[in-house]
């Protein structure tokens, strides 16, 4: 099933009050591929992720992941992918190795390959000395490379990684690239993926889509941005379509309206 | 079963591993216990109702239970704000597993702490009828698993600890007060008394104490027909609005 979409998006929107975070954008994801959804701070990228992994319903709009709709199929949408969030998901009163047995359990690895993942996974991130410390005593990049390999204990048939290289040194970030790489050849695990390095998507995305104040303003394959936007390299694509100046945190604002209006029930 | 167990052992290593919580966590009980058990006892006795600590002490058991649980179902606001209720969500488990894992977890520990204070009010005097004690335990669960399960489902409703305070005076507070863990419910002013009736733990008290001391104010199967009632309908609330979070 070689051009089999696994994600499609269809005119989807989503509402925090007057605020439209996501205003009817629209793409596929094909099977195996490994797609980057780029864009600055705010456009949208985690108010997507969120949608398409039932941690939030749409406003209007229709998606299908692995063949089911995440607001109704719920279960069986999060049985057809993993996910690293953007920001911190760690248990901090449990050991790092605690977090990933817990992250195994939850997805039904069975014991024994379970521990082997756990064990190669705790190495390949260099925390293997580390594995009987409480996650609170790490540090930012630590937490980061456990919640890495926490995303990598079970080969699902999606990864979703919402700007999975923030704060680590090169080093880690290509070592990480290659082993999803290779997971998304050997597994044919298609990769979903956000992130402000543009090299990284330029490096490793089979195609690209490019997210502006939740509006999709392009996408396809390295060359066709290239050429559409007479520009040599992705960076220079990625600035000529988004402009120059500097986003505001508009994700805080956002979330801190949104508290504000569940707290008073009105969300 | 694979969930519920890793979410309750989660629970019960966070639990053993904060110390000092637990120990902070029996301050309040103990002192209770001591200045309204011995202050007030040589009044309550002289008012011929009998021993003051007796009467309090399945109170004050309840009274921890009932705080325990509650905390342990609020701490999902916690796992909102530090990010860890994102990793529950998005595994494929439902949400009424987690929900039940959860809730036996926090369940768990409120006995825990019940029964360290059930230990100390022997310590300072009180002498419960052993003959019952399967039931009083039973009881204290059935009060842990109903707390919890309502910690959860306000949690689920609330974004952040800001609304702590409110939840600490004008829910868990009248909770305790208004439940008869204090004070006896005969010859109370008919308004005190309506509301005491529609207060859950009203029956946890009542149960425990009945089974704790032979002495019982509504009569036992009315508590236990209560109490399991409605940790079957909070339960349920519970999960429904669990099922409904979003992040």
């Amino acid at each position: 099933m070689p051009d089999k979409n696994i994600i499609e998006v269809n005119n989807l929107v989503k509402k925090f009050g007057n605020l439209v975070a996501v205003d009817k954008i629209s793409f596929s994801v094909k099977a195996g591929e490994m797609f980057a959804f780029l864009g600055p701070n705010g456009a949208g990228k985690t108010t997507t992720i969120k949608m398409l992994t039932t941690l939030l319903s749409p406003t209007s709009g229709e998606i299908k992941v692995n063949g089911f709709d995440p607001t109704k199929e719920k279960h069986e949408t999060r049985n057809s992918f993993g996910i690293v969030f953007q920001d911190p998901s760690l248990d901090n009163e449990l050991t790092a190795y605690e977090n990933l047995d817990f992250h195994g359990n939850l997805y039904h690895v069975e014991a024994k390959l379970r521990k082997e993942r756990i064990d190669y996974l705790l190495r390949f991130v260099g925390l293997w000395d580390r594995k009987d410390d409480y996650v609170k005593n790490f540090s930012g990049g630590m937490k980061r490379r456990l919640e890495i390999a926490r995303g990598l204990i079970h080969h699902p048939k999606i990864l979703f990684l919402d700007e999975p290289t923030l704060g680590l040194d090169p080093q880690t970030r290509n070592y990480m690239w290659d082993y999803i790489k290779r997971l998304n050849k050997s597994e044919k695990m298609t990769v979903f993926f956000t992130t402000h390095y543009m090299q990284e998507a330029e490096q490793y995305a089979d195609r690209i889509a490019i997210i502006d104040h939740g509006k999709i303003v392009k996408q396809g394959n390295l060359r066709e941005l290239k050429a559409a936007t007479k520009t040599k390299s992705l960076e220079a694509a990625f600035l000529k379509l988004t402009g120059k100046e500097i986003r505001e945190e508009q994700g805080n604002v956002k979330d801190r309206m949104r508290i504000t209006q569940r707290a008073w029930g009105r969300g | 079963m694979g969930a519920v167990h890793v979410m309750w052992l989660r629970q019960i290593k966070r639990y053993w591993r904060s110390r000092a919580r637990m120990i902070g966590m029996l301050g309040q009980p103990v002192l209770f216990l001591l200045a309204l058990g011995f202050g007030l006892g040589p009044i309550f006795q002289a008012a011929g109702q009998g021993d003051f600590i007796s009467f309090l002490s399945p109170g004050i058991v309840a009274m921890t239970v009932l705080f325990s649980a509650m905390f342990s179902g609020i701490e999902v606001i916690w796992d909102k704000q530090f990010g860890f209720l994102k990793e529950t969500l998005v595994a494929p488990v439902s949400r009424e597993k987690i929900m039940l894992g959860r809730t036996l977890g926090g369940a768990t520990v409120a006995m825990a702490q019940g029964i360290i204070v059930l230990l100390i009010t022997v310590l300072i005097g009180f002498r419960p009828t052993w003959a019952l004690i399967i039931p009083a335990l039973l009881f204290m669960f059935a009060i842990a698993f109903l707390f919890t399960s309502f910690g959860i489902a306000i949690a689920s409703k609330l974004e952040d600890m800001q609304a702590f305070p409110l939840i600490m005076n004008f829910i868990i507070m009248p909770i305790f007060f208004l439940s008869g863990a204090l004070f006896p419910l005969d010859n109370i002013p008919s308004i005190l008394e309506i509301i005491t009736r529609f207060n859950p733990l009203t029956y946890g008290v009542d149960g425990l104490r009945g089974a704790l001391t032979g002495v019982s104010h509504l009569g036992f199967a009315l508590d236990a027909g209560v109490i399991v009632a409605l940790c079957a309908i909070v339960f349920m609330l519970g999960s429904y609005l669990f099922s409904k979070v979003e992040i």
